[in-house]
């Protein structure tokens, strides 16, 4: 019974909040297959929703929808009473994880999967708090169950000091940087997922269900472009911080390691995202697959890379 | 077409930004076969052995690959015209943008179009004020959110956010100046590494380098004059049983003298490399060096002293030949390895269990060959060449041994080789990179200007005041010169209001304005105020 014990029981039971506001979430949308397409509110008032619904059908199944509106509100805010819960229990498990070890919580595969995944659950609260944001709820939940349950169960390493070339203030400020970055590109990705899967509807004339609910496709790619403009200058930071910190450890400043090369590859990702939004023929949904694989190279670059190539990255066994 | 207009139609199409993005895909799919890992594909300048052994495995293939640059991506030439087709797409395009930027910086803002409706976001509505009140207080409003303002006879232009384009520019222009610090570091850096046996010590001039690469505008003079001291080199691993075995500790006791200058005690460490102005010293290696006796069969001492051995593993087994060419009849050579941690299971070979060296072992067979004339010809002292030396058998069997610290072995015929014991070497690189302030500057630069085109709102707000049939009406419209932003239709029905329109707001970016709630007019009369009085 100690600090690392607790650290891990709520980082477990976290996951565990997680899997049921994913639950929750997945509700919120099921309940909402019955609606029409119409007017889709941003905001999320039932009434908008039902009341457009009336010229379509009878009282009764206006009624109904009604009904499924107030259910999809009320599995949607037990999501994110959920999610608010898993992310307090979160926090505090990388928190006990640091005083555990004596140092920050980044040290190795585990603990920077849980870190970044508490970046992003802090985030998403703030953006669901500032910016009605709960849409995102699905895809969020989604990613904190599958990411932190890989975490808990085939990350999981114990307290361990670092080896020698982690002694170092970069390891503070490259780390947190790149933490940072990683969870807004998540945001980001999601958003554009959101956003594929919205102009894909609307396209093919099916907009129905949750899909309804979400915002404009305007909006949902102002919200991915936002993350990103967050992220990319951050990200750019954690590369030549990386870099500097490399120059003292390694003796260079750059030299082609894998992890070094997919950092590059994922920078130039997004830069071609950036350039891709302002180009015609490119924006919109190109440019939101864009955003999709920048996310996607991300994780590669983080887990693939770890597990699978060996390099001066690998230091902390997984 | 002529040839003129081809090349400008090449400029054209070489500039634009479809082109920047498929130069952009281009570099991020050629970067990725050398990011594949050694296991995969080995890159000539990280593992220059395994590339041999990979060829030596798919001669074909390897043949094939290595002419296509395969086993040095970042220094092929198809890597290379891709960087630099984007660097003269890159300088094409910001070129001509810059003009245009240095133009529209000290322009007034474009005068009102004839058209408002055309616009993203406008207001229109009758106005309670006089002409001119309006386009004061329309003024006002402007110049109180900065805006650039230009009023001609009753129309007013409003612009903002210039520092994006700003921004935009000097992002583009600071990749210049990250590439001109690479190339200023490759063309006058240098770096070079020695491995230094513990108790030795490294002076800093070109011979003493085990290997050493420079740049063309470097100078041997450029070599900083110092000699460090190895004395020490302390290691500890992991003993727990979490990550086991894992590196806990590299520190370097040493000392430190420029020229005519008493030795300082000095501390060299992983992330704590020695400064010596634009000179860097860095621990980047280390293994185990056993130190032996060798005596020929006339009881002659043939070598004596440490053994640079190269570990092979994570636990050291560690891979060296011990040379004797003194040794008379014959010269004589000991191809063997060392085990820090040597496993004391039965039947295990040659093998460690730890990187420390808790139970260090020398294990080898033996070799020999005709007395040489030295021809001063450098050769590897890491390996042995097996055409030249012959086996020493022992009956029917290969001679060999597995000596314990202390322990000697006597060859069939008389020579004998002792393990006194073994010592730690450490691996110091010692380099220039004088580009690298010009980098991390231009990235600082990259990074903020970044946030200015990230963030930037570049804003065009226009209106209009007209009579007509005895009517008093204001036309406000706006247009965001920049993707995703938000809050034009409040900026639009934000200035009707400061112009005293009870306003009908349309727009077609689907956010809702704050004009769009009718009362508004009453509330920003306040708030109108409030701004006079700052």
């Amino acid at each position: 019974m100690n600090l690392a014990y607790f650290s891990s029981l709520a980082m477990v039971t976290a996951t565990v909040i997680y899997l049921v506001a994913l639950t929750a979430h997945a509700a919120e949308w099921a309940s909402a297959r019955r609606v029409d397409a119409g007017p889709s509110t941003t905001d999320g008032s039932p009434a908008a929703s039902a009341a457009t619904s009336s010229t379509a059908g009878t009282a009764a199944r206006r009624d109904r929808i009604a009904a499924d509106l107030t259910r999809v509100d009320r599995f949607g805010r037990m999501g994110l009473a959920l999610t608010a819960v898993g992310a307090a229990l979160h926090v505090a498990g990388v928190v006990l994880r640091g005083l555990a070890a004596g140092r920050p919580p980044w040290g190795n595969m585990y603990e920077f999967v849980s870190s970044t995944l508490a970046i992003l659950v802090v985030g998403y609260l703030v953006l669901v708090w500032l910016g009605k944001m709960r849409w995102l709820g699905l895809p969020v939940t989604l990613l904190l169950s599958v990411g932190l349950g890989l975490a808990v169960t085939v990350f999981y390493v114990a307290v361990a000091p670092l080896v020698p070339a982690l002694h170092s203030v970069w390891f503070v400020i490259h780390i947190i940087a790149a933490a940072t970055a990683g969870a807004m590109f998540n945001v980001g990705g999601l958003a554009s997922v959101l956003y594929l899967l919205r102009t894909r509807a609307e396209r093919r004339g099916t907009v129905r269900g949750y899909v309804v609910r979400l915002p404009q496709p305007e909006v949902l790619d102002r919200v991915a472009y936002r993350a990103v403009a967050f992220a990319f200058p951050l990200w750019t930071f954690t590369i030549a911080a990386g870099s500097i910190w490399a120059e003292y450890a390694w003796g260079r400043y750059w030299g082609w390691d894998p992890k070094e090369t997919w950092s590059l590859v994922t920078w130039v990702v997004y830069a071609a995202y950036l350039h891709a939004r302002a180009t015609a023929g490119w924006k919109g949904r190109r440019a939101a697959w864009l955003g999709v694989v920048g996310v996607a190279m991300f994780w590669w670059n983080f887990v693939g890379i770890n597990l699978l190539v060996s390099g001066l990255h690998s230091y902390a066994g997984i | 077409m002529k040839p003129v207009e081809f090349l400008r139609f090449l400029w054209t199409q070489l500039t634009s930004m479809r082109t920047a993005l498929v130069l952009l895909f281009a570099l991020m799919i050629a970067a990725v076969p050398g990011s594949l890992g050694p296991k995969i594909l080995p890159q000539r300048p990280n593992n220059p052995v395994l590339v041999r052994e990979w060829i030596a495995a798919r001669p074909e293939l390897g043949a094939v690959f290595d002419r296509l640059g395969l086993f040095d991506v970042y220094g092929s030439p198809w890597f290379a015209s891709i960087y630099l087709l984007l660097l003269v797409s890159l300088v094409g395009c910001i070129v001509p943008r810059i003009a245009v930027y240095a133009r529209a910086v000290r322009a007034m803002p474009p005068g009102v179009p004839k058209r408002l409706d055309k616009l993203a976001e406008r207001a229109s509505g009758p106005t309670r004020l006089s002409a001119s009140d309006a386009l004061d207080a329309g003024e006002r409003w402007l110049v109180a959110r900065r805006y650039r303002v230009r009023r001609q006879g009753n129309e007013l232009s409003g612009e903002i956010g210039y520092l994006r384009e700003l921004g935009n520019l000097a992002f583009h222009v600071s990749i210049l100046g990250v590439l001109a610090g690479i190339a200023v570091s490759s063309l006058f850096g240098y770096k070079g590494s020695v491995i230094a046996v513990e108790g030795s010590a490294f002076s800093n001039t070109l011979s003493q380098y085990d290997d050493f690469a420079a740049g063309a505008f470097f100078k041997a003079s450029a070599l900083p004059p110092f000699t460090l001291w190895v004395d020490k080199f302390d290691v500890s691993f992991e003993r727990g049983s979490v990550q086991h075995g894992a590196a806990r500790q590299f520190q370097v006791t040493g000392r430190l003298a420029g020229p005519a200058e008493e030795p300082r005690p000095t501390i060299l460490e992983v992330n704590t490399p020695v400064i010596l102005g634009s000179s860097m010293v860095n621990l980047i290696g280390h293994g185990y060096a056993p130190i032996v006796t060798v005596t020929d069969p006339s009881g002659a001492v043939a070598y004596s002293g440490p053994v640079v051995f190269l570990p092979q593993d994570g636990n050291f087994t560690s891979l060296g030949v011990i040379k004797a060419p003194d040794a008379r009849p014959q010269r004589l050579a000991f191809d063997s390895i060392f085990v820090p941690s040597q496993s004391t299971a039965s039947g295990v070979g040659p093998r460690s269990t730890f990187p420390d060296a808790d139970n260090p072992t020398l294990w080898g067979t033996v070799w020999t060959a005709p007395p040489k004339v030295e021809t001063g010809r450098p050769e590897n002292v890491y390996s042995l060449d097996k055409t030249e030396f012959t086996q020493v058998m022992d009956g029917a069997v290969p001679a060999s041994f597995r000596l314990a610290v202390g322990a000697s072995y006597t060859v069939p015929d008389g020579s004998k080789i002792t393990f006194d014991s073994w010592k730690r070497w450490t691996k110091l690189q010692v380099s220039s990179t004088p580009g690298l302030p010009i980098v991390y500057g231009s990235i600082g630069v990259a990074v903020l200007a970044l946030m200015l085109s990230l963030f930037g709102k570049p804003r065009r707000i226009f209106a209009r005041v007209t009579d007509a049939d005895g009517v008093r009406s204001v036309d406000v419209g706006g247009l965001d010169r920049a993707e995703s932003r938000a809050g034009l239709g409040d900026a639009v029905a934000g200035l009707a209001d400061a112009m005293g329109a009870s306003v009908s707001v349309t727009g077609v970016s689907g956010e809702p304005a704050l004009g769009s709630r009718g009362t508004k007019s009453q509330l920003t009369l306040a708030g109108e105020q409030l701004e006079e009085s700052e």
